[in-house]
């Protein structure tokens, strides 16, 4: 059949290009042109988009498969980048591959692949797709270290039948990096890509900075109460759940103090002990990947976090999460709902 | 020989000659002869050898456009020959390019002002004059023929326009030259910028041919190779196959009669013709099909074996949004448009094939729109 796989220029997609062309079907590469040459965020040396793509093909090129470079610069710019400033402006922690996945990948990118009579969508994330009874179901992969599910949580049920990710059945990287080299890939020892591809590394308040100057403003840091413990240097550098960057207003407040809530309006930024938790959140734009629970909500695992633990909670189709155990959630992430491996759907925090 | 082979492939129907024309037979002839010849600067049997083969590619050019051999000056190709002019006439004089100039232009006159189009993607005469009026002595830059619609200029109103103003006129003729020739030294152009491939030659070669009296200051200088103007040995098997590919015939009728089928059946299935209300060149045709990515409309056709482009081919290989028909005024069909451009041997027997893959390119994309709807 004819299918298209999205190739990022990294081993991972160049390996499931490799392994659709591999089993007789008609592969069609996609690049994202995400940003050029790192004008969007000032990122340069060896991980620049334009290496990328050149990589994805030369990757092509050895598959002989077709392969074209989509410009997804103002997308990505607006649907991603800026809604990420947007986030941290909003007092929230944002997750961009989230967005990126919902809007660019499963989004238009899948779109064109119907476009083009294409009848699936193949990518290198590390989940599984099971074929279940009342269609498609999303699984963590069979790697938990490489696991990505909770980052795909936001698919809709008819985009996940499209997809494809053969990835997520392979036991370790080291298989993934050997298939590449056995396919004679020239990105089998490239390093993995990480954190964020448009942030240069640990440092995302640059970017902010660009869209959302606001966001860097200077406040203060209170207590539960109100009373003034410190100044800090923009909201946008914290995080609820966040230990560092709060400087002697931590000492004041006794050991053990994090970041519990951000005010964008007052540009106040609450701490207190780690302890000080509540048990019910909320979630909004859920997606559910199962039919949506009736009055009583359903029993599942929470993950708030990407590489959070599993956490029994109680989850209603309202958006309230009612977790077993008191925990601290940063709104603009995600909660994500298992029951085993399978994701049953999820939510951002409020 | 790899990508020409791919070229005249059965599989793969080519109609993208404005990014390069299929090479001439010719032309390959000619560049194959010289392939073998020594250095056209040296001075023993061998060097002369090469040099008379320069002369005689140089020779044939100046005739073709009727020039003075002597004003005949080889380049890399087209985008060096248009910063050669831009540099050397440019000297001291304000700069003005049209709306629709290539970028070899546009890049090599940042701080020019623009000379807008009509929406027909004709010159606008009288915004020209205007700024001719208050730049006199300007150094105009406006292209014969444009490389995504075809569209021609009218270079002899414009060049009686500049000399009634003191200005130089500098002719991008790289899509023109073989393909609609006009006298433009006499229409009155200081200079005409040509490139070997895009008529048929090997890539690696161009030319910049002025008009009488004109000093050619060098950008590279290097060895003082063509009298000073232009350093660097010569690429002289490009160089011969490009004189050689402009002795070769242009049959535009018949290439016009295909052109004008293919966008008759298009604009039947819902495509808008842009430029098409003009004077134009008889292979190109650029179409725009409402709400479809020009991106999706030309994976879709290259996978259905049909090679053609979304505005002009950059290095990245991605389909950037058209300037040529923003200034146009097509607001967002330029970035719903792709260019048909028919090479000089295209096979009338392609054309019922294109037009049904046209038909289910355009049926697929517009079903999957009321979809989403």
């Amino acid at each position: 059949m004819r299918i298209v796989v999205a190739m990022s220029g990294g081993v991972d997609s160049s390996v499931v290009a490799g392994l659709m062309a591999r089993a007789g079907h008609e592969v069609i590469g996609l690049t994202l042109q995400l940003y050029d040459h790192g004008h969007a965020a000032g990122r340069k040396g060896a991980c620049c988009a334009g290496a990328d793509i050149h990589d994805a093909r030369r990757v092509a090129d050895a598959l002989k498969i077709s392969h074209y470079v989509i410009d997804s610069e103002e997308r990505f710019k607006k649907s991603v980048i800026s809604t990420f400033a947007d986030g941290y402006a909003a007092g929230q922690t944002p997750v961009p591959c989230i967005a990126c996945n919902q809007h660019l990948k499963f989004g238009d990118l899948l779109e064109m692949a119907r476009d083009l009579g294409a009848e699936a969508l193949a990518t290198g994330h590390y989940v599984r797709r099971v074929a279940g009874a009342d269609g498609a179901e999303l699984h963590q992969a069979v790697d938990a270290a490489r696991d990505q599910s909770w980052f795909l949580f936001a698919t809709t049920r008819a985009q996940l039948e499209f997809c494809r990710f053969p990835l997520g059945e392979y036991a370790s990287k080291a298989q993934v990096r050997a298939l590449a080299a056995e396919m004679g890939l020239n990105v089998a020892d490239k390093p993995d890509s990480q954190d964020i591809c448009f942030v240069p590394s640990g440092g995302y308040a640059d970017i902010i900075g660009k869209f959302r100057p606001d966001a860097l403003a200077p406040g203060e840091i209170v207590d539960a109460a109100g009373a003034v413990l410190g100044t800090h240097q923009g909201i946008g550098r914290y995080t609820v759940g966040q230990a560092r960057r709060l400087g002697n207003a931590a000492q004041q407040g006794g050991p053990g103090q994090v970041v519990t809530r951000i005010d964008p309006t007052t540009r106040r930024i609450t701490i207190g002990p780690r302890g000080a938790m509540g048990n019910e959140i909320r979630v909004r734009d859920m997606n559910w990947l199962i039919e949506p629970p009736g009055a009583g909500g359903l029993r599942a695992n929470a993950r708030l976090r990407a590489r959070d633990a599993m956490r029994p909670a109680s989850i209603h189709s309202d958006g309230r999460v009612v977790l077993d155990e008191p925990a601290l959630a940063a709104p603009g992430q995600a909660a994500v709902f298992y029951q085993g491996s399978r994701i049953l759907g999820g939510g951002f925090i409020v | 020989m790899q990508a020409s082979r791919r070229i005249m492939s059965s599989e793969l129907i080519y109609m993208d000659a404005n990014a390069t024309e299929p090479l001439r037979p010719a032309a390959r002839g000619a560049a194959l002869e010289a392939m073998a010849l020594a250095n056209p600067s040296s001075i023993h049997q061998a060097g002369r050898m090469a040099r008379a083969c320069l002369e005689d590619s140089r020779e044939a050019v100046a005739r073709y456009f009727a020039a003075d051999p002597a004003d005949v000056v080889f380049t890399s190709g087209a985008t060096e020959a248009n910063a050669l002019a831009i540099t050397a006439l440019g000297a001291g004089r304000a700069l003005l390019v049209g709306a629709t100039e290539h970028d070899a232009i546009r890049a090599a006159a940042p701080k020019a002002e623009v000379i807008p189009v009509l929406g027909s993607g004709v010159v606008d005469l009288s915004a020209l004059e205007a700024l001719l009026a208050r730049n006199p002595g300007a150094l105009v830059c406006l292209m014969a023929a444009n490389n995504e619609t075809g569209v021609l200029h009218p270079i002899g109103e414009v060049g009686a326009l500049c000399a009634a103003h003191g200005a130089a006129l500098h002719v991008d003729a790289v899509q023109a030259a073989t393909r609609a020739l006009e006298d433009w030294l006499g229409l009155g152009a200081a200079s005409i910028a040509i490139s070997g491939h895009k008529i048929g030659g090997p890539m690696g070669a161009g030319a910049l041919i002025t008009a009488p009296g004109h000093v050619i200051t060098p950008v590279l200088r290097g060895g003082g190779q063509e009298r000073g103007r232009r350093g660097g040995t010569p690429a002289l098997p490009a160089i011969a196959g490009m004189a050689a590919a402009l002795a070769e015939p242009y049959d535009d009728g018949r290439i016009g009669s295909y052109r004008d089928e293919i966008e008759a059946f298009c604009v039947g299935v819902g495509a808008v013709s842009l430029g098409g209300g003009a004077p134009r060149l008889a292979n190109t045709l650029c179409l725009a099909l409402p709400g479809v990515k020009a991106e999706t409309q030309l994976i879709a056709l290259d996978l259905a074996g049909y090679a053609v482009s979304a505005g002009a081919a950059c290095s990245s290989g991605k389909a950037a949004a058209s300037h040529v028909l923003t200034a146009m005024g097509a607001g967002p069909l330029a970035g719903h448009s792709i260019r048909v451009s028919l090479p000089w041997n295209f096979d009338a027997a392609a054309i019922a094939g294109f037009c049904r893959a046209y038909q289910a390119m355009a049926q697929r994309a517009l079903h999957g729109q009321r979809h989403c709807a």
